[in-house]
């Protein structure tokens, strides 16, 4: 993989990891405004990265779009990825 | 339902190829105190949940583990992928290899196969959630145990992820258990 596309794998793996965070806190802490405006603030981060990695390298999920010959089989595939090659 | 993201929850490193440590590391992946546990365990116990706090802790906790499982797979296929066969020879992975070669399987350290009897649902809030708690606490002790019994760096820095999570599930669990408690005890008045 490279180095731009494992950049914005890393990103979005890493505000993937706040939304999860956010989600559990939220679970047990419905009303807490400033939890529910910092989630919101990562869901439309993530939304806005997975945009861009599925325009630029393919679809994360199978319900994203996809280019012919369908893309989401692409590797590497995730347990597969070197991901210290990054330099972020 | 369920449907897969294309990535791991944490960007896993593995420094070496180690197969005797990889045969430890499966204890996370099938034993009792493992992430398939976790998440087939709280994954059931979402239907008789009496609040949607406890059914949505259940089933986004539920679902980290099987993300958590996937990481443990990662780390087991990173171990062994390249080893050759003189150096799986002799280790405690040989056993696992003549059955699954190189294959990650729910089993634990010691071979033993995953089984429901491992965890359970009772149709009390109560009790599943406080099962839920000591669950937690028994995943973080195993994973203090395999970053003792771990030399590569790479794995332990997963681990250390990976215990950590425990900590956090505990703690939601924990309020969990208190808003369900309290739901209970204010139904009683009316």
């Amino acid at each position: 993989m490279h180095n731009e596309q494992l950049a914005i794998l890393k990103e979005l793996m890493e505000v993937g990891f706040c939304t999860i965070e956010m989600a559990l806190f939220l679970d047990t802490h419905p009303s807490d405004e400033r939890g529910v405006g910092l989630h919101n603030s990562y869901a439309a981060r993530y939304k806005e990265l997975s945009e861009t990695y599925n325009m630029k390298y393919g679809p994360l999920t199978s319900n994203d779009l996809s280019k012919c010959p369908w893309e989401f089989i692409n590797g590497p595939w995730p347990w597969e990825i070197e991901y210290i090659n990054c330099c972020i | 339902m369920w449907i897969y993201e294309k990535k791991l929850e944490y960007p896993v490193r593995v420094d070496t190829c180690d197969p005797a440590l990889a045969a430890l590391i499966l204890e996370q992946f099938g034993g009792p105190d493992g992430e398939l546990s976790a998440g087939i365990r709280y994954l059931s116990q979402r239907w008789t949940m009496p609040t949607d706090q406890a059914k949505g802790i259940l089933t986004d906790i539920g679902t980290e583990e099987l993300a958590h499982w996937e990481i443990i797979g990662t780390l087991v296929w990173r171990l062994v992928k390249d080893a050759p066969i003189d150096k799986i020879k002799g280790t405690p992975f040989a056993a696992h290899f003549a059955n699954h070669g190189r294959s990650p399987f729910p089993h634990d350290a010691a071979g033993v196969p995953w089984t429901a009897a491992f965890i359970n649902s009772k149709d009390d809030p109560v009790t599943d959630l406080t099962e839920d708690m000591a669950a937690e606490q028994k995943a973080r002790t195993t994973y203090e145990h395999l970053i003792k019994l771990s030399d590569d760096p790479g794995v332990i820095d997963t681990l250390r992820f990976l215990r950590e999570r425990e900590v956090v599930h505990f703690q939601r669990f924990g309020e969990t258990l208190r808003i369900v408690e309290d739901f209970q005890n204010t139904k009683k008045f009316y």
